[in-house]
């Protein structure tokens, strides 16, 4: 227990230390928010669907989570580029333990970096129809967190150096984002949009916190947190057993 | 207490390690020589669990690290050759975390760190983070590291790289004496002959993979009628300079093992 508390406390310190980073990760989502928030909200609204900046910020909320905790897991391959993952994989831990140090770790660090994004939400006129729901969306963030950093830590296992992040990004972690419905309802889509927004787990996490936080939701909040909570233990065992394999 | 037999690597179509058999007893102090990419650092690897071996058998205290590598972790400690600290936590971070990996209990942890900090000079510098350390510096961090908890086997791959030679006389002054205090069973690599002559009770030459002598420095001596050491190895080795592999096949290989399997 105490290994997992202290590569968990190692990923918030590592986290709390990069002002710069944690500044930097905050731009894209306040891009999002204001360029598609304020630009897409006339259309929106003369299509009869109400406030866009009020159905887009759970999107952008859930995006800065995803970003975060994907990349927290790929930081794996920081780890190995300077040499301390050695240090941790020779240790007298099971490595299930040292993976689940680092997941929770990042899980942590995007719930720190989403909270901070729900506030610039907040500032910039959000507001959600009641706060007696926002554990609900703690819990969905948290679902969302644990996910995407399995997810990377899967990923950072199986990945031998940077040159295969390009790929990741394009192929994999901007589709999720795009596919999830985070920056359009979910009714009425085409067949293969609809079928794949059914397929992304992220759709799920941002419904969920759509449900919490302005109380309309497409899934029932039942079947989000089903879904997510399976899709969790699927990715969590996944990275155990990648994370168990790495050679150096 | 080590136990190596026809122990092979290969990476691709490249031999790393050739058919290499050797023992260490337990006590020992056990020196494996060898010119640049001879296969020292892979052999360590190997017996760290760090790689799986192509074939060939490896007992560390009679446990195979394929079969059981959890019990092989709990009886080794390791100075890598390559950095190997989080440069964004603290020297003592970095301590306490080695410590809690290792199972060292909080008061004896504390006692420790103070002790082997002040021991390479750190000690004033406890609470910066390491990617502002020179590099003799985090030399010497790892180096502490490596003593904070006291296991079975002991494994240095070439520890004195980048040290001053008041922290190398530091060094094998306090593995000297956890051979004879604490009975650790040394295995180390080194480039410096005089080093494996003053410490090493018996040595072993690697090259191209295979082991083309070993025995203690008397015998590797006298088996090619030299003086020193030095001219024992370069006798066995012969005097060309190695590069490390890095042609465009070595960079192809990097490529395709991006993704592995």
């Amino acid at each position: 227990m105490s290994a997992i508390y202290i590569l968990w406390l190692r990923e918030v310190k590592r986290y709390s230390r990069s002002r710069a980073q944690v500044i930097a990760s905050l731009g894209q989502p306040l891009l999002y928010l204001l360029a598609l928030g304020f630009g897409l909200g006339p259309v929106f609204e003369k299509a009869g669907q109400g406030s866009y900046l009020q159905f887009v910020a759970p999107g952008v909320i859930g995006m800065s989570v995803l970003f975060s905790s994907i990349f927290s897991g790929i930081g794996l391959l920081w780890d190995r580029q300077f040499g301390f993952l050695k240090e941790t994989l020779v240790a007298p831990v099971p490595r299930l333990y040292i993976m689940i140090g680092r997941t929770f770790g990042g899980a942590t660090v995007s719930m720190i970096q989403g909270t901070m994004v729900i506030v610039i939400c907040l500032i910039a006129g959000f507001r959600p129809h009641h706060l007696s729901s926002l554990p609900m969306a703690v819990l969905f963030m948290a679902l969302i967190a644990i996910v995407f950093a399995a997810l990377g830590t899967t990923i950072g296992s199986r990945l031998q150096n940077m040159q295969g992040f390009q790929l990741i990004m394009n192929f994999l972690v901007m589709p999720i984002y795009f596919l999830s419905g985070a920056l359009y309802p979910l009714n009425n889509l085409p067949v293969g949009l609809r079928i794949a927004t059914r397929i992304d787990p992220l759709t799920y996490g941002i419904d969920g916190l759509r449900g919490a936080f302005i109380g309309t939701s497409h899934f029932s909040t039942g079947t989000n947190v089903g879904i997510m909570s399976a899709v969790a233990v699927i990715f969590l065992t996944m990275g155990a057993r990648s994370f168990a394999r790495i050679q150096v | 207490m080590i136990h190596v037999q026809d122990l092979v690597k290969t990476f691709g179509e490249v031999k790393a390690v050739d058919h290499i058999s050797f023992d260490v007893a337990e006590g020992e102090i056990f020196a494996f020589l060898g010119p640049n990419g001879a296969g020292k650092t892979t052999t360590i690897q190997m017996l760290t669990t760090l790689v799986t071996p192509t074939s060939g058998t490896i007992a560390l205290d009679g446990i195979d690290p394929r079969q059981h590598p959890h019990d092989v972790r709990r009886r080794f400690g390791i100075v890598f050759q390559d950095p190997s600290l989080d440069g964004e936590l603290t020297a003592y971070e970095n301590l306490e975390l080695h410590g809690v990996l290792y199972h060292v209990p909080r008061r004896t942890r504390t006692e420790r760190i103070e002790r082997l900090l002040k021991l390479f000079e750190l000690w004033e510098r406890r609470d910066a983070v390491v990617k502002t350390f020179s590099g003799g510096m985090k030399r010497r961090l790892e180096i502490a590291r490596g003593f904070l908890h006291t296991p079975k086997i002991l494994f240095l791959d070439e520890p004195t790289l980048g040290l001053d030679p008041q922290s190398r006389n530091q060094l094998w002054t306090h593995v000297k004496h956890l051979n004879e205090s604490e009975r650790v069973t040394v295995f180390l690599t080194t480039h410096y002959m005089d080093e494996a002559d003053r410490v090493a009770s018996r040595i072993a030459i690697i090259d191209h993979g295979r082991i083309v002598a070993q025995g203690s420095s008397q015998e590797l001596k006298a088996q090619t009628k030299t003086e020193s050491l030095e001219a024992a190895f370069l006798a066995l080795t012969g005097s060309t300079i190695r590069d490390e592999r890095a042609d465009a096949a070595d960079q192809m290989r990097q490529v395709a093992r991006m993704w592995r399997r």
